[in-house]
This record gives structure tokens, sequence and C-alpha cells, in this order.
């Protein structure tokens, strides 16, 4: 039972990250109908940005400055890549954001090095005990900052005029376009989101391996594909739900494999959220929250 | 002053569907815009509200002025910012969205007076201050029209474009309609009224056209759009004695004149 609960907590810790990556996929997805793959590259850039800020200003600074530094990143990318591309079919632009991720990745990995950099993140290994279970610091840092986001952005959608402007703008452009919505500023503001997002996600990402970032970072993004497919491509709801039931579903699998699977020899966790899209795409093509009609790039 | 000259208006650089329309709206009047369906009547809202972009239209000749300046090339964003409001056709609430937040929605090009403003809706529409909570999708046709025109009031328009209001709505609700219309107008607003009801719209209007395949083929006050004989016949509905509906056994043989004399 102590080991079950450790995994879960573990799968909450891992489900967090996913989480935050997803939500940055179906904001931008609301906002312009285009799955953006440059994602991964963000995440990758943030917390790389954050290894290079943390001997400067410390860590929790160095994420906050990272975090907007990525969002003006992606500002910049949006405005020069993608809003010429507005108007051309989705399909265009989901290839250009490939390009984009390939390029941010690239130019990223030349700051790399050889060696894994440090995060700098004060949780490390450390664990504590809640009743016999032992529980690492990280994944409840991890946990707690997301949901304090999560409930951040719900405020923003809920209260603010530019977050209320993005909803109507995502249920009918045109409406929303007459109402003086400026839909160029929602584009941009979704791309900022989501890049602030996925540097929060990859220091979270990087503090699960034990708090070192190398350039096979970005895999890690690839999961959140999953987590949207699961949780439905245009709902917010669905990408935290999603992200939890796939890190907890990774987490386990990754723990009980040798009792479940011992004929194999590979761990089956990198592939279970694959695993999982699959039979979504199956079973339930529009994800437990998605909308039925959404058309799939 | 609203005004258009001489526009005419492409879309996706093939389609010709305004062929040098003229029209004005002037400060404060009810102008009454007629014509069949296809005519180009929503292209000319369209125009005059700068969403001609995402239908792949564009301005080709003329101009779009607004008190003498030439704004045909600007985002819709900046419409909106210089006090035109568009309603579009169809109603067009953001469904998901209560009744509350697709107002204030509406007041995203001019913030300054909110909540007045959200009184003022509520004054001419009581019926959205009981369901201000309420997803608007769920709100009956009316109520959705209404929501749709009280949106548009949000931002203080100077002048409201309106795309068909009437359309799908019960006689009874047209009534109301076009009341807030004419109450509207007399708090100060410009309205150009794009409408299939003909008899609705020339009795509240002060100046009427009345367009037919991009062009516009008659440009007159109301009052004598309304004794037109051939007006009265196409858009009215009335025989050209004047009195009753004519038969359908006389439609049958009926021929319309392919082009108005103008």
């Amino acid at each position: 039972m102590t080991e079950f609960l450790g995994a879960v907590s573990g799968g909450v810790g891992l489900g967090a990250v996913y989480t935050l990556l997803a939500l940055g996929f179906v904001i931008i997805y609301k906002s312009m109908q285009v799955i953006s793959f440059a994602q991964p590259a963000f995440m990758f850039a943030g917390a790389l940005l954050v290894t290079y800020l943390t001997p400067q200003i410390g860590f929790f600074l160095g994420v906050v400055v990272a975090a907007i530094g990525i969002a003006a990143v992606g500002l910049v990318v949006e405005r020069l890549a993608i809003r010429p591309m507005v108007g051309k079919p989705v399909f265009v632009i989901a290839i250009i954001t490939i390009g984009i991720d390939v390029i941010v990745r690239t130019i990223g990995g030349a700051f790399v090095g050889r060696d894994p950099r440090q995060i700098g993140d004060p949780w490390g290994n450390q664990t504590f005990d809640l009743a016999g279970v032992t529980i690492y610091q990280r994944h409840v840092a991890a946990v707690v900052v997301t949901t304090l986001l999560v409930l951040a952005l719900l405020a923003f959608f809920r209260w603010t005029p530019i977050g209320l402007a993005m909803r109507a703008s995502a249920l009918d452009q045109e409406a929303a376009m007459a109402q003086g919505v400026s839909v160029g500023s929602v584009f941009a503001i979704s791309w900022a989101l989501a890049g602030a997002l996925a540097t929060v996600a990859g220091v979270f990402a990087a503090t699960n391996t034990g708090g070192s970032m190398d350039r096979n970072l970005w895999l890690v993004a690839l999961a959140a594909l999953p987590v949207i497919i699961l949780g439905g491509l245009d709902s917010l709801g669905g990408a935290v739900l999603g992200g939890l039931i796939i890190g907890v579903l990774q987490q386990l699998v990754a723990v009980y494999h040798r009792d479940w699977f011992p004929f194999l020899d590979t761990n089956l966790r990198e592939i279970t959220p694959y695993l999982v899209m699959l039979v979504v795409l199956l079973v339930r093509p529009h994800g437990l929250f998605g909308t039925k009609e959404v058309e799939r790039v | 002053m609203l005004a258009v000259q001489n526009l005419e208006v492409v879309y996706d650089d093939v389609v010709l569907a305004l062929r040098g329309v003229s029209l004005e709206v002037p400060d404060g009047k009810i102008v009454a815009l007629l014509g069949a369906n296809g005519g180009g009547k929503s292209t000319l809202l369209r125009a005059l509200s700068g969403l001609l972009d995402i239908h792949n239209g564009e301005i080709r000749k003329g101009v779009v002025t607004l008190d003498g300046a030439s704004i045909g090339q600007l985002k819709a964003s900046a419409f909106a910012r210089r006090g035109i409001k568009h309603v579009l056709e169809g109603r067009r609430v953001f469904k998901e969205l209560s009744a509350e937040e697709n107002l204030r929605v509406g007041a995203h090009a001019n913030r300054k007076n909110l909540a007045a403003n959200l009184d003022r809706v509520y004054e001419l529409f009581p019926v959205l201050k009981d369901r201000r909570d309420g997803q608007a999708g769920l709100l009956s046709g009316g109520e959705q029209q209404m929501l749709a025109i009280g949106r548009a009031l949000m931002s203080d328009p100077r002048y409201l474009l309106l795309d068909e209001p009437s359309l799908g709505l019960a006689p009874k609700i047209v009534e109301q309609i076009r009341d807030i219309v004419v109450e509207i107008n007399r708090q100060g607003t410009g309205i150009l009224l794009v409408e299939q009801n003909a008899t609705m719209a020339l009795a509240i209007a002060d100046h009427g056209y009345v367009v037919e395949n991009g062009r516009v083929v008659m440009d007159r006050p109301a009052a004598e759009l309304r004794n037109d004989a051939d007006v009265r016949e196409f858009y009215l509905g009335l025989g050209a004695e004047g009195d009753a509906a004519k038969s359908f056994r006389s439609v049958k043989h009926y021929r319309r004149r392919k082009r108005w004399a103008s």
C-alpha cells in the first residue's frame, strides 16, 4: 500500500508537469485552432534559462524572470512566424511550429554543453514521511505551484477583460472582432501564456529527475500530446485532469512494471501515455471534455 | 457622418459583391437598407465595420469615411473603438458565456461607462437582467437578439449597424425589437438597419436605400419609398392598388422586372 501511495504521489508530481504543458497547448489551440508543436522547445529553453539565472539571482526569482523571458520569446515568435500565416490552413501553421521547435531547440542546445546543467532547486532528493509514505518535496512543490497557476488562470479567464475577450474569441471570432476585440493580441497573449507555463513545466521536469537537465529534456513534453488528446483539445479542465491521469498512470507502470509484465525487459513507462492516447483515439476521439466537432490536425 | 462612396468590394479576388455603392448614415438618424438575398447588404455592413478581412473580402475602389476621414483600411477593433458597432446577422451571441459576460465583452472597445451602460441595457431589456447569470445559448431567439443588440450598445456606439434583427422571430417580438430600435435611436445613436421585413424597416426609418446585385437602385426618404409603387409591390407585398396582398393566382404569371428604372 505504501508503495502504491508513493507511486501515486510521484505520479501527481509528474502529472503537474504534464498539466502545465497541456494548458499551454490548449490555450493556443482555443485561440487559433492550431496545435503548437513548439511547446517542447519553449519548455527546454525555459529550463535552460533558469540554469543560467539561478547562480546570478537565485532559483525562485530566476524561474519568474525565465518565465517572463520565454513569454517574450513566445510573443516574438508569434508575431514573426505565426501572424503572417493567419488564414492559411492550420496544417501549414502546425508545420511551421515544428520548424520553430527545431530552431529554438538547436539554438538552446548550443548553450547546454556536454554535461547536464544544474537547475539549482532547493528540493533536490529530500523526502518526508506522511503516514509511512515517502514523499518527495519536489513533487509537493510542483503540485502546489501548478495548483496556484491553474487558479490564477481561472481567475484571469473569468474576471479580466482580456481573459474574457479570449474566451469570447475562442467561441466566435467574428463576433468578438465586432465587439472590438483585437484577435492579434488574443493570439499574442495565448503564445506568451503558453511560453510562461512551459517554462515552469520545464523547471519541474528537471527537478523531477533530480535537479539537472540535458539536451533531451524536451522529450518529456511529448507526453503532453497524449494528455491533451485524453483531456480534450479545447478543454482547460481536461488538460488538468488528463495531466494527472497520465502522470499517475505512468508512475504506477514504472513501479509495478516488474510485477505486471515480467516477460518484458524494457520498462513500459515511456510508452504508457501513447498507449493511452491510442485507446482514447479509438474509443472517444474527442477526449474526456473536448468538443465533439473539433477538427483535428 | 458615416458614409461610403463608389464602394467596390471583391471576395476571394473573384466575386464582385458591391459595384460602386454610395450611402450615407447621418448622426442620429435611422437608415433602412433593403434588398433581396445576395444583393450585397451584409457585404456593405462588413465594409462599414472592418469585417471584410476575415471573409477574404477586399475594398477595390471607393472609400469608407467617418466624418470625411477615410477609415476603410482600419482593423475591426479600430472601427469598434471609433463608435461603429455591427450586430451580426444570426445574433451570434457567445453561447457558453453568461448573458452578463456577453455584455462585458461588448464593452471591450470602450470600458469607461461600463456600469452605467450595463444599467442602461438592463433597462432597455429587463428580461436580460432576470437571466444575467444564465448561459446565453439557452436564451430564446428573441432574447438572444436583444442580448446581441445590448452587447453592441455596451461601448456607447455612435452608429449601430443592425443586420436583420427580425430574422426568424415571432411577429410580437419583431414589434418589440422595432420599438427598441426606435428607443436606441431616440437616445442618440445613428442606425443602419438591414431588413427583409421592409414594412417594419420603412415604418421607422428616415431614409431608405434599395440594393440589388451590388448596386444601389433607389435612394430616397423612407416616406417616398413607402409610397413607391415598385417598393410596395416587391417589398411590402401590397398590390399595385395598395390595399390587400395580391392573390397567389395572379403571382403565378407575374414576371419580375429585371432591373429597377433608376
